[in-house]
C-alpha cells in the first residue's frame, strides 16, 4: 500500500479527506515519550497545578519551623535542619494523590477510551503519567528546598548529597504513584480519590519520624513508626542530605517503592484492560 | 495481509453477551457488516448500543460469543483490531487542557508519525475540519460542534478500516448535526466502514444503508430502512382529529375496526394505526365519520421509522 493513497472526497466545505495509511508502529518507548510530552504540555497550560502542589508543604514548613520548631528541637533553626528532608518526602507523597485525581478525571472524560483503542503499548499512558509525576516531584521538591535554604537550612552532604536525595525522592514518588493510579482506576470521582488518598496518607505521614523524633511517643507507636516505610524514607533522606548515609538505610527506603511497583504494575494493567 | 483478512467482512459478531451483574446489557447479538457500509444501531437509551460498540472496539470484554473486525479476532488479536479501527465516543475523547493542534499531534505521534510528519498530519486534519483558526485554543474553550469535529478528526489520523461513532450528533444543534452528517457520508464515500449508534430514527434513516434495531440487549430487527418499514405493515393510516376532546373515542373506534393498537403522536393530535388494505382503512374512516368525529387530516402511507420502532418495541415507549 502506498504511503498516501489519495482518493479525494468532496467534503461538505469543499475540503478533501484523503486516505492515509498507517506508518510503521512506534516503539513502546516512543509511545511513553509522547505521553510524557503530554504531561509537560499540561504544565504549560495549567501552571496553577503547581500552586496546589507546593502550598501545603510551604505552609507545613513555615508552621512547623516557626510555631513548633522551638518546642520540638530547641530552636527553629535546629528544627529546620531536621525537618527539611522529611517534608520533601511528605511533598512527594501528597503530590501522588493529585496524580491519582488527574487520572480519575481523565478516565471520566472518555479520553482513555481513545488511548485504549489505539494499537499502542497498554502501559504507555501510565508511563506518561509517571513522567508528569517525576516533573512535579522535582519542581515541588526544588521549591521546598529553596525555601529551606532561604530560611537557613544547610545540607551537610553538599550538592551531591542533595542530588542523591532527589534521586531517591523520584524513586519513592514512582513507587507510591502506583497506589494512586490503582485508586484512580478503581474510583470514579476525583474528589473520592483525594479523600481516600489523604485518609490513607495522613496516618502514615504523621505517625512517622518526618515531623518529630519518635523518642517521646508511647512504645507501641514507636514500633509502628520504626517500621513505617515513610520513616525509612525520611531517615534515608536525612542521611543523604546531611551526610552519614548507609547503604542499608537507602535499601530499606527502597523496599516499599519496589514492592508497590512489583505488585501494583500488573494490577494496573489488569484493571485497565478490564474497564 | 492474507487473503482471509482482505476478504473478511468489516464486522462479524456471533452471540455477543455482556453482563453487568444480573443485567444482560448485551444479550446474544449477531452482526454482519460488509465493508464500506454505513451501519446504524438504533435503540433507546439503555438498550445496549454503547456496550455493544465498546466490545467491538476492544474497550470491553465480551462475557460470551465472539467477533472479528476486519478479519481479526477480538479475543485473540485485539492489538490488530486496534490497528484497524478508530472510535469517537459519546463523551469527547480529547484532552481538554491541550489545544486542538496538540491533541492531533499527540495522536499522530502515537500512530507512528514522527516530528514534522505528525505536525503536518495535524494541520491537514485541522484544515479539513474547518478548525485551523481554533487550532491554538484549548479544547475546553471549543463549542460543542467544534469539539465533535475535532473528535472525529482525531479518529482519522490514520484512515481506519472501521470507524465507530457513538451517538455522533447527540447534543448538537441542527447546523452542526448536518455538518457531521456530511462528514460521515464523505467518509463512507471514501471506503471507510462506519458503525454508528443513534437514538434518532431520522439519523439512521438518512445515513445508514442497514439498520439493526436493539432493545433490552437484543436485536429485534435488522434490514434496510425500506425493509424495516415494509416489515411493519403494508400501510399506515394517519388520522388527525379536529376536536382533541374526541381523540380517545377516535382511537377506540380505529382499534376496534382495524384490530391493531393505535400509536399517538408526541404532540397528541394525530393517531397512526396499521391498516392491511386500503379497503380496511376506508371502512375505519367511515366509522369515524359515522360517529360524527371531524377529521382535520388523514393519509395512508408507509410507516415512518418512528412508527416502525414503536411497533417493534411494543409501542410502550414514549
Amino acid at each position: 500500500m502506498n504511503d498516501q493513497t489519495t482518493s479525494a472526497v468532496a467534503h461538505g466545505r469543499g475540503h478533501a479527506l484523503e486516505q492515509v495509511a498507517r506508518p510503521p508502529a512506534p516503539s513502546a518507548f516512543s509511545d511513553a515519550l509522547v505521553f510524557g510530552w503530554r504531561a509537560v504540555l499540561k504544565f504549560k497550560h495549567v501552571p496553577e497545578q503547581l500552586f496546589d502542589l507546593v502550598m501545603t508543604p510551604i505552609m507545613f514548613t513555615l508552621l512547623f519551623t516557626f510555631v513548633f520548631g522551638g518546642a520540638l528541637a530547641g530552636s527553629p533553626a535546629d528544627y529546620l535542619q531536621y525537618f527539611i528532608p522529611g517534608i520533601l518526602v511528605q511533598t512527594v507523597l501528597f503530590n501522588a494523590v493529585y496524580s491519582g485525581m488527574g487520572l480519575s478525571t481523565d478516565l471520566g472524560k472518555g479520553l482513555f477510551d481513545r488511548f485504549r483503542s489505539l494499537p499502542i503499548w497498554p502501559l504507555a499512558p501510565f508511563a506518561g503519567l509517571m513522567v508528569g509525576d517525576v516533573l512535579r516531584h522535582v519542581i515541588a521538591g526544588s521549591i521546598i528546598l529553596g525555601i529551606g535554604l532561604l530560611l537557613g537550612y544547610r545540607p551537610g552532604a553538599g550538592f551531591f548529597g542533595v542530588l542523591g536525595a532527589f534521586a531517591l525522592l523520584v524513586v519513592v514518588g514512582f513507587g507510591i504513584g502506583w497506589v494512586f493510579i490503582v485508586l484512580g482506576l478503581l474510583v470514579r470521582t476525583p474528589m473520592t480519590v483525594m479523600t481516600l488518598g489523604f485518609t490513607f496518607m495522613f496516618p502514615l505521614v504523621f505517625a512517622s519520624n518526618i515531623m518529630v523524633n519518635p523518642a517521646t511517643m508511647p512504645g507501641w507507636l514507636q514500633v509502628f513508626v520504626q517500621v513505617n516505610p515513610v520513616s525509612l524514607m525520611a531517615t534515608a533522606m536525612r542521611g543523604l542530605m546531611d551526610g552519614g548515609v548507609t547503604t542499608a538505610q537507602v535499601l530499606r527506603a527502597l523496599i516499599a517503592p519496589a514492592v508497590l511497583t512489583l505488585v501494583l504494575a500488573p494490577v494496573t494493567l489488569l484493571l485497565y484492560r478490564r474497564r | 495481509m492474507n487473503n482471509n483478512e482482505s476478504m473478511a467482512p468489516a464486522i462479524q459478531a456471533r452471540g455477543l453477551v455482556k453482563k453487568f451483574g444480573d443485567l444482560r446489557a448485551v444479550d446474544g447479538i449477531d452482526l454482519d457488516v460488509p465493508r464500506g457500509m454505513i451501519f446504524a444501531i438504533l435503540g433507546p437509551n439503555g438498550a445496549g448500543k454503547t456496550t455493544l460498540m465498546r466490545m467491538l472496539a476492544t474497550l470491553a470484554q465480551p462475557d460470551d460469543g465472539s467477533a472479528s473486525v476486519m478479519g481479526h479476532d477480538l479475543a485473540s488479536a485485539p492489538r490488530q483490531v486496534r490497528g484497524e479501527i478508530a472510535m469517537t465516543g459519546q463523551f469527547a475523547s480529547l484532552d481538554e487542557d491541550l489545544t486542538g493542534r496538540e491533541n492531533l499531534v499527540m495522536l499522530a505521534r502515537l500512530w507512528g508519525f514522527r516530528g514534522r510528519a505528525a505536525r503536518e498530519r495535524a494541520e491537514k486534519l485541522l484544515a479539513s475540519f474547518d478548525l485551523s483558526d481554533a487550532a491554538g485554543k484549548q479544547v475546553k474553550d471549543y463549542s460543542g460542534g467544534m469539539r465533535r469535529r475535532l473528535d472525529i478528526a482525531a479518529s482519522l489520523v490514520v484512515t481506519p478500516g472501521v470507524l465507530f461513532l457513538d451517538e455522533p450528533t447527540t447534543g448538537l444543534d441542527p447546523v452542526a448535526r448536518k455538518s457531521v452528517w456530511r462528514m460521515i457520508r464523505a467518509l463512507a464515500g471514501s471506503g471507510v466502514t462506519i458503525l454508528l449508534t443513534t437514538q434518532y430514527l431520522d439519523e439512521a434513516d438518512q445515513l445508514a444503508a442497514r439498520i439493526a434495531v436493539i432493545d433490552h440487549g437484543k436485536k429485534i430487527a435488522e434490514g434496510t430502512p425500506r425493509e424495516l418499514k415494509v416489515a411493519t405493515g403494508s400501510g399506515f393510516l394517519h388520522v388527525a382529529v379536529a376536536d382533541l376532546a374526541r381523540l380517545e373515542e377516535a382511537a377506540t373506534i380505529l382499534e376496534g375496526r382495524l384490530g391493531a393498537s393505535v400509536q399517538r403522536s408526541a404532540e397528541g393530535a394525530t393517531l397512526a394505526v396499521v391498516a392491511r388494505t386500503p379497503g380496511e382503512a376506508n371502512a375505519a374512516l367511515g366509522a369515524l365519520i359515522e360517529a360524527g368525529i371531524e377529521l382535520s387530516d388523514f393519509s395512508m402511507g408507509s410507516p415512518s421509522l418512528d412508527e416502525v420502532f414503536f411497533s417493534l418495541t411494543g409501542g410502550g415507549r414514549k
